[in-house]
């Protein structure tokens, strides 16, 4: 092989210059006044999120909380954490389904009560498999 | 004091907080592909349906017993498992993740608490706030954590969930309840051996003299064995060691005997190895490559081969692992077969900062800054969405499952319905 096709090229230590690494880039504009002053973006979390482990999300389908304001295609917000009380709104599993209504918890029985003149309300008896599964917080709806 | 908080069934768990209609009923939950049971409700257990159940043997039994079947819905079971161990979290800062359905927590400094009330406080926060129902096993060391939270969930009538080992009496009767292969860390060999002995019970065990066990089971049966007296000799690992494999193997939704399908799919395998030891920032310096046909088919020739291929230099780049996989494939490549199965497992992994340099392959630090992007771009507009050449675009894991349950934590088009 002749001498030509192969050369070796050695780093020069001497011609080597130390730089410093500038991490934010240069530009030769007035630096933003802002710099100083970043915060992060609002997001909807930090309102309706409470105890992010314990927080689930439904899609309402139909009008029986109508005058509660949950409308069919609803997005509810629901927290596990909290406990169910008296006239709190809460998604309930009961004889096999989901069902969103407002607790009314009377002496020896608990009602739970639609809110549109056009459903009727469902007593809850010793019969009934009644699981009080999360209480709604927030709604979000389309406007 | 340590507590080991494992939950109870807990994949069917899951699915009983989106579906509480299968409260109280059996359900088995399948493995990838829906091949065979890998998780079972009490229930199911009850019926006699053993652990690993192919699903074809037992489709006529899971219908006439009203059975609930699903496949794994790894998406629902991670989240609900994060969930869990987030609330793990607000009762002592040391919580070692065993597993997606185990935690070791260590109390220090909790002398003026009453620590069964706290886990019996926990227990029941996390019940209620995620649905899932966990027993606790309280104890001096973690291997009787693991004892206490047997008898925890064994009895959970009489215990409420919750058992601790507290006294030296307590103890005792712990030990001598718990068959020798029950306990944690002794494995199929241990156990056969310490069998053959006439050992039974982890009593027994514990009887034994400090240098036989040092001497058979090494260091870490001894470590084992003073761990039962109530010595904590096990410490709490909290943060994960890395893996020292990794591996992706998949069976087929069909069977394939094309070269070129075959070919997809290996790839595939190898990029995500590729992505996993990235991860974790670790090279691997091997790739074991196995291929194999459907073996229930009837008439078709049988045939499983496997073959092992060094890389020329350590790496983690999709490119490298694509490239020799499917050269190891392509040997094991036979025409005539139908493939039901393969896999890639990444071996001999190093850390991927102290890689060792080669005098003929220079292109690794390419490689680097192209994956640091490809690993950037599916951070932001999520995975899978750039591929190798050799990669379908539409298919990643394209597997059977025909009772897959929703996403419904981590899908807004998933969630629940409520009327």
């Amino acid at each position: 092989m002749s001498e030509s096709h192969l050369s070796f090229f050695k780093p020069n230590p001497a011609t080597r210059k130390m730089l410093h690494l500038v991490q934010e880039g240069i530009s030769a504009g007035f630096p933003s006044p802002a710099d100083d002053f970043k915060e992060l973006r609002i997001s909807i979390d930090q309102e309706v999120v409470k105890n992010e482990e314990a927080t689930f999300y439904a899609r309402v389908s139909g009008q029986s909380m109508q005058g509660a304001g949950l409308d069919d295609g609803d997005l509810l917000v629901i927290d596990r954490s909290q406990e169910p009380e008296n006239s709190a709104i809460a998604v309930c599993f009961i004889d096999g389904e989901f069902t969103v209504k407002r607790l009314k918890v009377e002496k020896d029985c608990i009602y739970l009560m639609p809110e549109n003149p056009r459903y009727q309300p469902i007593k809850v008896t010793e019969e009934n498999q009644l699981q009080i599964w999360g209480v709604v917080t927030y709604v979000v709806k389309k406007v | 004091m340590f507590a080991l908080v494992d939950c109870n069934n807990f994949y069917a768990s899951c699915e009983r907080v989106f579906q509480p209609q299968f409260e109280g009923r059996p359900i088995v939950i399948l493995s990838n592909n829906d091949g065979c049971v890998i998780a079972r409700s009490n229930e199911a257990k009850a019926l006699g349906i053993p652990m690993g159940a192919p699903a074809f043997q037992y489709k006529d039994q899971f219908k006439r017993q009203n059975i609930q079947v699903f496949s794994s819905n790894y998406a629902l079971y991670g989240d609900m498992s994060h969930r869990v161990m987030t609330v793990l979290k607000r009762y002592t800062p040391n919580v070692e993740i065993y597993s997606i359905d185990e935690a070791f927590l260590q109390f220090k400094g909790f002398e003026y608490f009453d620590l069964k009330v706290e886990c019996a406080r926990m227990r029941k926060q996390v019940k209620q706030w995620t649905g899932i129902p966990v027993s606790v096993g309280l104890a001096p060391s973690k291997a009787l954590a693991k004892i206490a939270n047997k008898i925890a969930k064994k009895f959970t009538a009489k215990t409420q969930g919750v058992y601790v080992i507290d006294t030296e009496e307590k103890r005792i009767k712990a030990l001598r309840w718990t068959a020798i292969g029950e306990v944690w860390g002794i494995g199929r060999q241990h156990k056969m051996r310490l069998e053959a002995m006439g050992l039974q019970t982890a009593l027994d065990f514990v009887g034994l003299p400090d240098d036989w066990i040092r001497a058979h089971m090494s260091v870490l049966g001894l470590r084992l064995k003073k761990d039962l007296q109530g010595l904590p000799f096990i410490q709490l690992e909290e943060i994960d060691p890395p893996k020292k494999s990794i591996a992706t193997t998949r069976s087929f939704e069909t069977t394939v005997s094309q070269w070129g399908d075959l070919e997809e799919r290996v790839a595939t395998f190898a990029v995500s190895c590729a992505e996993k030891l990235r991860k974790q920032r670790s090279n691997c310096s091997a790739l074991y490559v196995f291929v194999r046909s459907d073996p229930h088919k009837k008439g078709a020739t049988p045939y499983r081969n496997s073959c092992t291929v060094t890389l020329p230099y350590a790496s983690n780049s999709n490119l490298d692992l694509s490239k020799y996989a499917l050269t190891a494939a392509k040997s094991l490549f036979r025409k005539g077969i139908h493939y039901k199965k393969a896999g890639v497992i990444a071996l001999g992994l190093t850390p991927a900062e102290t890689r060792q340099l080669t005098l003929f392959e220079s292109h690794v630090g390419k490689h680097q800054a192209l994956m640091y992007t490809i690993d950037k771009i599916h951070h932001r507009y999520g995975p899978h969405q750039m591929k190798l050449g050799n990669q379908d675009l539409k298919r990643t894991w394209k597997m059977r499952q025909e009772h897959l349950s929703k996403r419904y934590t981590t899908a807004l088009t998933d969630i629940i319905k409520v009327k």
